[in-house]
Formats: C-alpha cells, structure tokens, sequence
C-alpha cells in the first residue's frame, strides 16, 4: 500500500505514502505556492505561504504528509488572500527595493507578489532598522531583504555538519547570524549555494553582479509556479 | 567571578560535553561570570564542537540569558496587566529614581540592573520583582526604594527578605515572602494525599488498566488545551521506541496563571507520583519536570522532595515496590520564554535548543524529547491522575459537566477582594466565581489570560469548561473603572514580546496589530481600522505555526465583539481617513537645526 488517494481542489491525485503535500501536487500538475520551501532541505513551515485546508483545518502543506483520502483546498479565493496577506507582511516587515536589487526576477518573493497582484500592501511598513555586513571572504548579508526563510541556516552547513548561519534573538527582533570563523571556510561552491538557497536578495556572493541581465532572469518571462502548472 | 576559560571548561565537563544540557551549561555560566560575553561564546561552541551561532541563538533566545552585564543585583519586574492595575508605574519610577537608570538598563557601576519582565506568576501578590532569582511581592515605591538603598549597601538578597508567606514558603528550602493564597480547596487536588498511595495503587494494575483508568475519568489536559490525558498515554506507549520520557510541564506562562506555583510549593509529592504513574502507564523511566526560570527559588526544595521520594522508594528502582519498574525524575531549569509552555518548545529547550516549536507530524508521543515518543503534561493533570488512581475514574467523572470532568485550579487575580487558588468543579459560571472571589461589580473578565476570551456581563452566566468557556486557569477580573483598552495593548506587547519569530504572521503580524490598536487608542481610526483589525486577526489566527500566533489575536477579536461600544468610542465617526502622519513633529528636528519656528498653518 504504497499508494494514496487524495484530492486537491476536486482533482484526483495519487501519491506515495510519506510524501509531502506540496511534492505530491508538483508531481501531479498543482502548483501550490511556497517561499521557505527548497527541495532537498528539510521543511521548516516559517512563511506560512503555502497553508491549505484539509477538513477545514489550515495546514502548511510543506510540512504536513498526505494521507489516505484527504480533500485539500489550495487555490480559494481566502487562501489566495492569505497568501498574499503573507507576502504584504514580508514587504512591510523588512526594507526591499526591488529596483536596485540584485536578485530581482530571480526573487520569489517578488515573483508571488506579482502572481497574487500585490499593488501597495494592505498594511503600514515598519521601516525596521536592519544591517548589512558585507565583512565575510566570500559572501555579503543584507538583512533589509532577509525574510528569514532559514533555508540558509538548513542548507549550509561546513563538512562536519556546523551551522554557518544561525538565527539569533527572538521575535521581531530575530536576525540571521553568521558564524565569523566558518564563514572564513566557504567555499566557491558553498557561497554559490548560499545566494542560490537564498530567495531574495539576501545573501549574494561576491565579486558577481547583474551576471544575468534584468529581462532574462527566472521570472522575467512566466509567473512564478508556471513550470509545474498543467 | 572566575576566569572565563576555567569556568566554561569546568561547566562543560560537568555536563559532559553534552550539548542537549546548553540551558544547564549556559545557565551556570551566567550565574558565575554575570553574563555570556561574546568571548564566553566562542568558547562554549568550542568546547561543544558547534558552530557559535548556535550558541548564541540560544544565549539571545531566552529572557534571562545576556550577553551583556545585567548588575551585580538584577531586578526584573513583571509588566503584566495585573501589575499595572495593582500600581507598577509607580514602583517602576521608584527603582528608577533611587537606582539612577531606566528600565532596559545597568547602573553605570555596574550594581543594578532594571528590566521588564513577562509574567511571574504572582499575579495575586502584584507588583512583584525577582531580583537574583529572589521574588518580592506587593511592592510599593517606599519599598522599592529601600530595597535600591540595600543593594547600594552590598546587602546580600536573601536578607532583604524580611517576613515569609504562608505554608511551604516558610519552609527551611524555600524561605519566600510568596504567599499561596488557597481560597477554596477541593477535592481532587487539595483532599488529603499520602505520599506513595497512588502508585502504589497504580503498579497494582497493568499499564494498560491504568490508561484505562485515566481513560475511563474523562481527564483532559489542564494547560488549557484540554487533549484527553489517557488517549495521549495509549499513542505514547504504542509509539516505537528503545525508551520513552514523561514530560511535567511546569512552564506556566500565560500572563495571571499561578496555580502550578501553588502546587509545585504546597503538593509537589502528588505531582511528582503522578509523573510515576505515567512513567509506569507509557513505559519510561525517565521524567523531566520543566521548571520556569521564574520558580527558581522553589528548586532547592523540590530537589529535596525528589530526595524523599527517592527514600522513600516512590522513586528509584523498583519504583512503588513494582519489581522491574525503575523511575526517577530530574529538574530542567527554562531561561525565560512563554513559548516553552508549547509542549514541542519545551521539548526543544529541554534538548539544549531554541524554544520553538515543531512542525506536527509527527507529535510528541511518536518523536519526543531526543527523538523518544514522550507524553508532556501538566502539572496538575498529573496531580489529577495521583487522585484518580485512588478515588477511580467514576468518582472523577462524576463531578464537572459531560465533556470536562473533574475539578480546575483557577488562578484569579485583578480587580477582586479575594485573589489567590480555587479549585472548583468545572460548570461553574463566571458569576457564581466572582461572588466567591468578591468581585461582582467587574465589567469584565479575561478567562484563560491574553490568549482566552475576554467576556463581559451579558456572559457571566457561562460555565467554565471545555465545551463553554475553556481555562488553563488564568482569571483576570477587570474592574469597572479600568481602561479596557489598556489591558488589551498590554496583552498585545505581550505577544510580540514572546513570540519566537519563526513563522511569518506571528512575529510581522501580530506587531501590525499592536501598531493599529494604538491608532485606536490615539483616536485616529475610523470604522475602515476596525474592520482591518478583524481581517488581520482571521489572517494570522489561520496561518500561524503554534497556538500562540493561532490565539495571540483573541484580545483584540473578543473585545471587538464583547466590548464593540469600547471601540467604537474611540473611533472617529464620519470620516473614511484620518492621516497618521504627524507634521509638526515631523519637522521639528529639522527646524530647531535651522533655528525656524515651523508654521504649520501654510501647509
């Protein structure tokens, strides 16, 4: 019994025992969106972008395994606005310029705000005082943009498996930290996966920039989610 | 004060290297060197063979760890709502002005430290303070003052105690000036116990027979969540697993819940058995009880609990005379942090780590404390399960209503003649509870604190329990001349406070709440405000990780709907917009710099 029943939206699916909800709807065609998300690393459920109703309960379909008949709601009119609500949040919560970044059309956070057609978000921004540090080797952290996704803090680890990057404080006031002495280690190939686990435009690597030319990047050219769409 | 690198090394080694004891490690680094200094850091994740962010995200995680000096005499007073209205202000002010520093600081010779602290549990004796792990209740200015006064002088704390409180306070282990205030005792928690009856009752049957007991009285959880105890046992026994753990919640958080402090002070052998009983039922050995920073000072005294309980064979090996069951318990110490009374936080912390929760699946009982399944419960569940071995499931279910058997320890506290411990038999409606605790005239009552209901007097006929109005204990009576409002903000700097920032709409979200209630209470909302304040609560209720941002907008969505005249005073009518923007004092730094008087008028 290794496969299971369970439908989404009213589209029957079949997936396989233990799998995750959000692969499950990739595998099958449905795009259920997703921000802290990364293949490979394991799910942490921080954006809260990709909550769905299963018998009228929210879930982080991310984090929650299919089960033997389950009837998931995804793309509704409240969720849709959930979500949304989610990405304003992220907007007002840090400092991003889309216009001077250097992930944009590669950010997913733009890219959903341009799926879900955020104009002015519906709450005040906060203008938080945040830092920028550009003082490691290999890399540079801009926290203005940090939506604290911890796919850093889960996919980059030295070979005998110590963070580089932590969160650290609490709450609202809850930074990305990074290990000064590892950081020093990174190499080439760890910085490139550092600022390619990185959604926005947090962690870049150094010494390259617009190396791909606004107009060409992943989502200049389709909506975010469109590659799994069928 | 000792050497920084003998201290960490010698603190390590006692824990041997182990690094799911960070909260012990970092906790007795702390009490030796006064802080955990960035160097203190580098050296810990050295010692432990981890990264330093790692450290430092639980150094900065917890309220009463520091990575900066916090005083020789460290006072950290409770700014809960209760504590307003029983005059903090002005005990705040009095430490200030004879301190010489403000809150959120240190004496620049580095004597006294002031801070704000989340609730204490004391809310019947409030203002109240812990300065160095010592608590101080019903302060005044004037006391406040001379306590400044002593630790100007060098005077130890402990000495600064001068009379001690009631029962077990009194005690050689404990010797606190906190009262229990035990207002009504009933017959489940406050009946006479003799210590090792229960088990003994217990071990007679097998495990099975046992969770059926607890099944069979209808016991739910008393946190406030109210999941069926005996249910809970059954998945963790049936869970895989080379061992299983018995958690005791003792993390009481929620702002006016002080009954676990009662009975971790007046019945802790209950409690403690109860943890036996449970270690028998789900298979464990080991049990952990996790004790808030907060009850530090009731350590030395459950130490000596567990001593006796140990001689007296209800702990130790063949536990309860039951050959081959061998159960002993030890005590976690917590660091500060409301989000740990979440039992997979708590797990977290237990386990050296950042106090946030999981993600479910899978649950506790199938992957708890260091992976084992593990059954977390209260401390007066377990205290409940003590009776129930003795007096049967029937007798338990008799009393309270269909869906909440049993008796509840209420926490009432505020506006009332009578604060202090209630048991009552679930049923019981908010007005027979405020006749009982002589505060008929409240205009309102918060049942089962911040992240409860906040109900008003067209609702007192309601029942406490879990199918009406559910408690984890926490009353806060609000009398008729309090500023509603007041107590709504505070609950809400409450929740941005604790939240631990994980998940998106708790940490942004529940700041935009905060930030559009002051709009209110500044008088610059219109009725668009109030319907935004409601469309945000559903949003972050909905979307939220963990039962703290899934209830933390239920101050503001329960007085929107009891209280919508509160609201609508304050509102101004007739307008869709009023600006937020200040500009007068938006210029006026500009203008003292170029020495203008700025003339609004024009603009």
């Amino acid at each position: 019994m290794s496969e299971i029943n369970i439908t989404i939206d009213g589209k029957k699916i079949k997936a396989k025992a233990g799998q995750i909800i959000v692969e499950a709807a990739r595998e099958n065609g449905v795009y259920i969106p997703t921000l802290c998300d990364y293949e490979g690393i394991k799910p942490a459920g921080t954006c809260r972008i990709c909550t769905v109703k299963i018998g009228g309960r929210n879930m982080a379909a991310c984090t929650t395994p299919v089960a033997e008949g389950m009837m998931i709601e995804n793309d509704v009119p409240e969720l849709n606005d959930f979500r949304k609500a989610i990405v304003e949040m992220l907007f007002v919560e840090g400092n991003h310029m889309c216009p001077v970044c250097e992930k944009s059309g590669n950010c997913e956070l733009q890219a959903l705000a341009y799926k879900y057609t955020m104009l002015a978000p519906r709450f005040p921004y906060l203008w938080p005082q945040r830092t920028v540090d550009a003082s490691f080797p290999k890399i540079l952290i801009d926290r203005n943009r940090c939506i604290q996704c911890l796919r850093c803090v889960r996919g980059v680890t030295t070979t005998d498996g110590k963070h580089i990057f932590g969160l650290v404080n609490r709450g609202g006031k809850a930074i990305i930290s990074i290990d000064p002495e590892l950081a020093k280690e990174m190499t080439e190939e760890m910085a490139e996966k550092a600022m390619e686990l990185c959604p926005v435009g947090a962690i870049l690597k150094k010494e390259v920039g617009y190396a791909v030319p606004i107009g060409m990047r992943k989502y200049d050219g389709k909506p975010i989610g469109s590659e799994y769409e069928k | 004060m000792g050497n920084l690198g003998t201290v960490v090394s010698q603190v390590v080694e006692k824990y041997n290297k182990d690094k799911t004891r960070l909260m012990d490690i970092v906790t007795d680094v702390q009490s030796e060197l006064g802080y955990v200094s960035d160097e203190a850091v580098v050296q810990l994740a050295k010692a432990l063979g981890v990264s330093k962010v790692d450290i430092d995200g639980v150094v900065t995680f917890y309220h009463f760890f520091s990575k900066t000096p916090v005083g020789k005499y460290s006072v950290y007073l409770n700014n809960s709502a209760v504590a307003n209205i029983k005059g903090r202000s002005a005990v705040a002010k009095a430490f200030e002005e004879a301190a010489g520093c403000s809150f959120g600081r240190t004496t620049e010779d580095g004597v006294m430290g002031l801070f704000d602290t989340s609730c204490i549990g004391m809310n019947d004796q409030e203002p109240a303070a812990i300065i160095n792990g010592v608590i101080f209740t019903d302060l005044t200015p004037e006391k406040a003052k001379e306590l400044v006064a002593d630790m100007k002088a060098g005077k130890e704390v402990s000495e600064l105690v001068k009379n001690f409180g009631d029962g077990n306070n009194q005690s050689e282990l404990i010797k606190s000036m906190v009262n229990n205030n035990i207002q009504k005792k009933g017959p489940v928690l406050f009946a006479p116990f003799e210590t090792g009856s229960a088990l003994k009752a217990a071990v007679a049957k097998t495990p099975d027979d046992v969770i059926e007991e607890v099944k069979l009285s209808n016991l739910r959880g008393r946190g406030g969540a109210g999941f069926p105890t005996g249910m809970k046992w059954d998945f963790c026994r049936q869970a895989e697993g080379a061992k299983h753990y018995v958690v005791c919640n003792a993390d009481e958080g929620e702002p006016g819940t002080f009954k676990d402090r009662v009975v971790l002070t007046e019945i802790p052998e209950m409690l403690f058995e109860g943890m036996a009983v449970a270690g028998y039922a789900v298979g464990a050995e080991e049990g952990i009880l996790y004790l808030r920073a907060e009850y530090l000072y009731l350590r030395k005294f459950l130490e000596k609990v567990l001593e006796d309980l140990r001689s007296k064979n209800v702990l130790g090996k063949n536990a309860g005379g039951k050959d081959g069951f061998n159960f002993d318990i030890r005590i976690q110490m917590g660091a500060g942090a409301y989000i740990c009374g979440e039992e997979s936080a708590l797990i977290e912390s237990a386990e050296g780590k950042r106090g946030e929760p999981r993600n479910r699946p899978p649950f506790p009982v199938q992957n708890g404390y260091l992976g084992y399944p593990t059954t977390v419960n209260n401390v007066e569940t377990f205290c409940c399960v003590s009776r129930i071995m003795l007096e049967g499931g029937e007798w338990f279910k008799k009393m309270g209503t269909a869906q909440s058997s049993g008796t509840k320890l209420l926490s009432v506290s505020g506006d009332c003649k009578k604060p202090g411990i209630y048991e009552v038999e679930f049923g019981t409606t908010i007005q027979t509870l405020l006749e009982m605790v002589e505060g008929r005239t409240a205009k309102a009552v918060q049942v089962g604190g911040p992240s409860g209901t906040c109900v008003g007097k067209k609702d007192y006929g309601k029942r406490i329990c879990y199918d009406d109005l559910g408690t984890g204990g926490s009353m806060i009576i609000v009398g008729p001349d309090r500023d509603l409002l007041e107590v709504v903000h505070n609950f809400m700097e409450f929740f941005v406070e604790e939240s631990c920032g994980w998940c998106v709409p708790c940490r942004a979200g529940n700041q935009l709440l905060l930030d559009k209630l002051e709009k209110v209470m500044a008088g610059k909302a219109t009725k668009q405000d109030l319907k935004e304040l409601e469309e945000w609560s559903n949003i972050i209720k909905a979307t939220s990780r963990c039962g703290l941002g899934q209830t933390s907008p239920n101050p503001i969505v329960t007085t929107l709907k009891n209280f919508p005249e509160m609201y609508q005073a304050k509102i101004q009518k007739d307008v869709d917009y009023v600006s937020e923007f200040d500009l007068k004092a938006a210029v006026q730094e500009s203008c003292k710099a170029a020495g203008r008087i700025p003339n609004i008028k024009e603009h």
